[in-house]
């Protein structure tokens, strides 16, 4: 079979790209629907339900569903069995002009600047951005490109807690974030919040993005335990007494994920991660034999990624031990 | 207090806004708004107070509203411009400036996103008859986008780039919007705020503090955090 084209790679890409900027997430408006119907006070109430007339309105007009159409970011999975042109550069160049061609087509706004002089290409692509965070997946030979537009100057936070802290501390810590970037509603809650525990610094704050951004709403854990945290600081979070905007409510969350990698033994690192009231994200799946398809659950987190062994079908059978 | 969905009225407004028609909002109402509105934030803030720049346009004359807002626009190739979406960004930082503009341009409704701190409308605000309205949500960048009619005119652009230019908008049924501070200086934000905070230490009940703690947990930089 041929090679992947690059044309279909920029293709796939650029259309990504139209579609996060402008179609929320199918298992988000359920999410959201489902709070605007739980929320009692009439004001939060109000606005969980504009925001839905928002996200119909983008649709059907083809705007933008928020101004700040955020930072554009992409995840590319690649299959093992994957071929294509151009090799790894070429699509990352493709990344980058599908970006820059969508930014004027959108139109988005050129949100990116250089973090000291604020140089602005109006076109989204500058040094390290937009950002791509690779990863495989065996037995595969597609090629899973999405583009997640992360809005938000507020509603993420990083703390080293340690083991003796507890689960306690991270429900502290969640709380702190929450009510910290809640008030006035400067996360623009409700959100998907998305919690990482463990790995490096760097490596929690990845998970926990991830977590928020590229899990769909009502997607569990696989272990059961985390699964269950899940459910239960979802639930916390919805009774701080706290809404939309910061109004008195009971909707912080539509949904909570949490992700976690192992750990210096010492510690217990914990980042929290809003995904914010436009939580866009597209996916394109491009086929070995070339064809395109779209869909809004990125399938990020396959078993192989959250594998546990050296090997893999090792972990497998570890995974499936834990889980029983 | 619990609010109920009839209490929360709506209110058109006509730009530029009467007195009268401004006496009528209180926080929590409901607002749209037609006529024309500019654009300003701090990069037109500073041109006009700090470096004694004259206003491109006597804008009182045609609106006293001020959006606090960045659109999401590019130009066509005929010269025009397309807005797609439009949402507010965050006024707290722009309370250093608010009251020169207000006397400068006697803009009377200020709108933008999540509000200003409570001490700004009783202080600034109420005392010059402006009111403080506050975006929805806050990204309700579709709706706002389809109630902008018209660019009229974009003042700055080049100088000061697409998200701090000066936009005037021709605006039909622009909105909605809540108001946050009346004539009086009332805040929704805080108002709401302080009812929120009465439920807060519900919610940390039995929790102990983590077993290091942060600078801002104690403001005192002399202090061990252990
Ligand atoms: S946080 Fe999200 S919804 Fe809020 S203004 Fe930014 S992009 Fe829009």
């Amino acid at each position: 079979m041929k090679p992947i084209s690059q044309r279909a790679i920029e293709e796939a890409c650029y259309e990504i790209m139209k579609k996060a900027a402008v179609d929320i997430p199918e298992d988000y408006l359920t999410g959201i629907k489902r709070s605007a119907e739980q929320e009692k006070e009439a004001l939060s109430g109000f606005v969980i339900r504009t925001m839905v007339r928002n996200y119909e309105t983008a649709t059907a007009e083809r705007r933008p569903m928020c101004a700040d159409t955020g930072l554009p970011r992409y995840f590319v999975k690649v299959g093992d069995h994957a071929r294509f042109e151009g090799g790894f550069t070429g699509m990352e160049r493709s990344i980058r002009s599908a970006t820059a061609r969508a930014t004027q087509d959108v139109p988005m706004r050129p949100n990116r600047v250089h973090p000291l002089w604020r140089t602005d290409y109006n076109n989204n692509v500058g040094i390290n951005a937009p950002e791509v965070e690779w990863s495989f997946e065996p037995d595969a030979g597609w090629i899973d490109i999405t583009t997640v537009h992360k809005g938000g100057l507020f509603g993420t936070d990083y703390r080293m807690l340690f083991p003796g802290d507890g689960i306690d501390g991270i429900r502290r810590f969640l709380l702190d974030t929450l009510i910290a970037f809640g008030k006035r509603g400067l996360a623009c809650q409700p959100a998907i919040i998305g919690i990482g525990i463990g790995g490096s610094k760097d490596t929690c704050m990845q998970l926990g993005k991830q977590a928020a951004c590229l899990r769909i709403v009502g997607d569990r854990n696989p272990d059961r335990k985390i699964a269950e945290l899940e459910l239960e600081l979802m639930e916390e979070s919805n009774s701080i007494g706290m809404g939309p905007m910061g109004f008195v409510g009971s909707s912080m969350a539509v949904d909570l994920h949490i992700e976690v990698g192992y750990t210096h033994t010492g510690g217990m690192p914990v980042s929290v991660h809003t995904f914010c009231l436009s939580s866009r994200r597209a996916t394109a799946r491009i086929h070995a034999d070339g064809h395109i398809e779209y869909r809004t659950d990125p399938k990020w987190f396959t078993p192989y990624y959250r594998r546990e062994g050296v090997d893999w079908e090792g972990a497998g059978l570890g995974q499936a031990r834990r889980y029983a | 207090m619990v609010r109920q969905d009839d209490m929360l009225e709506k209110i058109d407004i006509d730009l530029p806004a009467s007195p009268e028609s401004l006496a009528k909002l209180k926080p929590g109402s409901i607002v749209y708004l037609n006529g024309v509105v500019y654009t300003a934030r701090e990069g037109v803030y500073d041109r006009v107070l700090n470096h004694k720049e004259a206003l491109p346009v006597p804008i009182h004359e045609v609106t006293n509203a001020n959006f606090h807002c960045s659109p999401a626009a590019s130009s066509n190739a005929d010269g025009s411009y397309r807005i797609g979406a439009v949402t507010a960004t965050a006024s707290f930082r722009f309370s250093k400036y608010m009251g020169d503009w207000l006397d400068a341009t006697k803009t009377k409704i200020v709108i933008g996103k999540g509000g200003m701190p409570a001490d700004d409308y009783k202080d600034i605000l109420a005392p010059r008859g402006a009111v403080y309205l506050t975006t929805v949500g806050y990204g309700t960048g579709a709706l706002l986008g389809q109630g902008v009619r018209k660019v009229l005119a974009v003042h700055w652009l080049e100088e000061l780039g697409i998200a701090q230019a000066m936009w005037m908008f021709e605006v039909s049924n622009f909105g909605p919007f809540l108001v946050d501070s009346d004539l009086e200086g009332n805040s929704l934000f805080a108002e709401q705020g302080e009812l929120v905070n009465q439920s807060i230490e519900k919610a940390y009940e039995g929790l102990r503090k983590p077993a290091l703690l942060r600078y801002g947990e104690t403001d005192d930089r002399k202090d061990e955090l252990i």
